[in-house]
């Protein structure tokens, strides 16, 4: 656990956005990889499973973060 | 691109050109470091070679059914004619959408970090802003003067308004892809944007005006202007920062790189003269890959 804290003092974040737009509205979220520590708790509350815990490479350090999964970033 | 009229028909007009090329009179020893950068997208497969984070060779092919031998076939091409094997890369990083697929690579990194990477080494430090239009996504990222992800938004999967798209429409219309750009400029003024940017309802659409008396052009200029919405949409999303740059297939498409030009009221920095120097927009993914392979080496030395 303090590994994880130092590691997210250093780090700095990335706002990633998933989505898209049309006719009938905006639909996106959004994922700040500084605030999200990668605990799985969301990929469990999502009663559609569109969240994955997953690797992603930032300051050329692996960190695992929540993203979206493959098919539901589809329009 | 002039074909004899007797093969005219057969004349595949979504076609582009899979080319590779070696930096003339760049030597290289052991000692360098020497990593590669592979991006096996959906629609066409790059590879790039960097000698200690110079550019030395790239090549660009298309993208089969089989992402690991897509991967090979776009590495192999460029070690072609440099004397240097695989076993002579330090390391090797894939990415792009057929990034875990690439059975060489030392490690996967996603296509959006090696683009503000690539960007960066392209263009130099003043990119804040990249738009990557591949094959079959777009994405706009917001980086920093290092290169560094601030932010980013994807739309993905969808051939809307990427580079599959123009491939279509390339066919539909039959006019060469490399002059889609420049054609569809050529109309007196701007027709509406085509309501549906959704390739397959865009193809009905499309053969509908043209029925209606509309020119090639002008369902050209239609079509791309609704892509140039869509592109122009998702980088005020993330947020314009100047400078803004394309990379990705559609960065050689001028209809599209002057539309949004024109939507977001900023210039694009201009093209680098890829043909002379490499460093083509197209290829920004595997530079960005083989800098982060350079990275990851050095830091694997160090500790």
């Amino acid at each position: 656990m303090r590994r994880r804290k130092n590691l997210r003092r250093r780090v700095r974040a990335i706002i990633t956005h998933y989505g898209y737009s049309d006719g009938s509205g905006e639909y996106y979220i959004t994922i700040d990889t500084d605030k999200c520590s990668g605990c799985g708790k969301c990929v469990k509350q999502c009663s559609q499973s569109a969240l994955q815990i997953e690797a992603m490479l930032i300051d050329l350090e692996d960190k695992t973060v929540a993203s979206v999964v493959e098919e539901h970033r589809k329009k | 691109m002039k074909e004899p009229s007797s093969v005219r028909e057969e004349f595949e007009f979504w076609r582009w050109r899979e080319y590779h090329r070696v930096v003339p009179g760049k030597k290289w020893t052991n000692r360098d470091i020497i990593t590669a950068g592979v991006d096996v997208g959906s629609v066409s497969s790059k590879a790039a070679i960097m000698i200690n984070g110079e550019a030395y060779s790239w090549g660009i092919t298309r993208t089969g059914s089989n992402s690991p031998e897509s991967a090979k076939k776009a590495l192999d091409w460029t070690l072609e004619g440099t004397g240097l094997k695989v076993g002579d890369l330090k390391y090797i990083v894939g990415t792009g959408y057929g990034r875990v697929n690439v059975p060489m690579a030392n490690k996967a990194i996603t296509e959006i970090a090696c683009h503000a990477k690539g960007a960066n080494y392209i263009w130099g430090p003043s990119v804040r802003t990249v738009l990557d239009v591949g094959g079959q996504d777009i994405k706009a990222i917001r980086c920093d003067e290092t290169g560094r992800v601030v932010s980013f938004l994807m739309n993905d999967k969808c051939a809307a308004g990427t580079g599959r798209g123009m491939e279509v429409f390339a066919d539909l219309l039959q006019i060469p892809i490399e002059e889609i750009g420049a054609i569809s400029l050529k109309v007196d003024e701007e027709p509406p944007p085509v309501s549906c940017t959704c390739v397959a309802f865009a193809k009905t659409e499309a053969m509908g005006l043209l029925r209606k008396g509309w020119s090639k052009e002008k369902v050209l200029a239609a079509y791309t202007r609704a892509m140039a919405v869509r592109m122009a949409n998702l980088i005020n999303r993330v947020g314009l920062e100047k400078e803004l740059v394309i990379t990705g297939g559609q960065s050689k498409n001028i209809g599209i790189v002057s539309r949004i030009e024109v939507d977001l009221g900023v210039k694009c920095l201009p093209m680098p003269n890829w043909r002379e120097n490499g460093l083509d927009p197209m290829v920004a993914g595997a530079f960005g890959a083989a800098l982060f392979g350079k990275a990851l080496y050095e830091k694997a030395q160090k500790s």
